[in-house]
């Protein structure tokens, strides 16, 4: 049963998920955004300016809390509203199979009028928090 | 190198339009593993109540980054995108970007500041159809790092 506005209560954690960064993840999205920055595909060009590694676009990062907030509110992308972030630790990619793991969680922070809630959001890769002051405004049914 | 602090409320575009297509919408799904069928079956997306298959939320980044790119290659601000990360982003939706919408993408300066060794460039990107119908506000932080 989709989830609605009267299901839902300030304060109510949502089940964390955990989504993947790999280096094809990292291709894909610079083909598909246009965000062609070398720091996202080239290893040496990172490198050369002081990064630890190929990082992930935080556009990546931000994308996939987009899912994850998306999916709780029943699958429809356009009930987002508002949507901010911002980025307070790189994600790494190192280049392997497995790719970086980016665990993200939630809390409804407050029920707006209008059907909409708040929800703040917390994204961590390697133990450090990639995402400050993360909030998505969605609206439900 | 320091940012041109003369860039604090210039404007720049409207850009060209931009078409947002199926296929693109459904590439940039594929892209992020967003697998809602509003995004890829239009009959799906109309049953929903949307005039066609939308994007997701994050796919404003697309049309955004066309107008905030001419802020950014502007030789007269002194950006040095190699040593450009991101730092904060919002989107503030009217509603969905849907296939069909033709958008054009107008971003103000809105500040420029200095950090330590960083520059922080805040820059806000109103992207409307040509039609003049508000969709979304974007409002971008980038960070220069110091050498």
């Amino acid at each position: 049963m989709a989830l609605t506005y009267a299901d839902v209560e300030a304060g109510s954690q949502i089940p964390a998920e955990s989504y993947r960064a790999t280096r094809l993840d990292l291709v894909k999205y610079a083909g598909a955004s246009g965000d062609f920055n070398v720091i996202h595909w080239n290893e040496r060009a990172a490198r050369a300016v002081g990064l630890p590694d190929v990082i992930a676009h935080g556009m990546y990062t931000m994308a996939q809390v987009g899912r994850y907030v998306t999916e709780w509110a029943g699958g429809d992308p356009g009930a987002i509203t508002e949507f901010g972030v911002r980025f307070s630790a790189m994600v790494p990619v190192p280049d392997d199979d497995q790719g970086a793991s980016i665990e993200v969680s939630g809390v409804v922070a407050e029920k707006l009028g209008d059907n909409k809630v708040a929800v703040d959001l917390t994204a961590r890769a390697d133990g450090a928090k990639v995402l400050t002051r993360a909030r998505a405004v969605v609206r439900l049914p | 190198m320091a940012l041109n602090r003369e860039y604090v409320g210039r404007v720049f575009g409207p850009t060209d339009p931009y078409e947002v297509s199926r296929v693109k919408i459904a590439d940039f799904a594929d892209a992020i593993g967003e697998q809602s069928e509003l995004c890829r079956d239009r009959e799906a997306a109309q049953k929903a109540g949307y005039p066609d298959v939308i994007a997701p939320p994050t796919f404003a980044m697309v049309v955004t980054m066309h107008s905030t790119a001419q802020v950014e290659a502007d030789p007269g601000l002194g950006l040095d995108y190699s040593m450009v990360v991101h730092g904060e982003q919002s989107f503030s939706y009217s509603r969905p970007l849907h296939a069909g919408d033709v958008v054009a993408a107008t971003t103000t300066v809105e500040s420029i500041r200095t950090l330590g060794g960083m520059s922080m460039l805040v820059t806000s990107t109103d992207i409307s159809t040509v039609d003049g119908e508000h969709v979304c506000t974007a409002k971008c932080t980038i960070v220069e790092r110091g050498q």
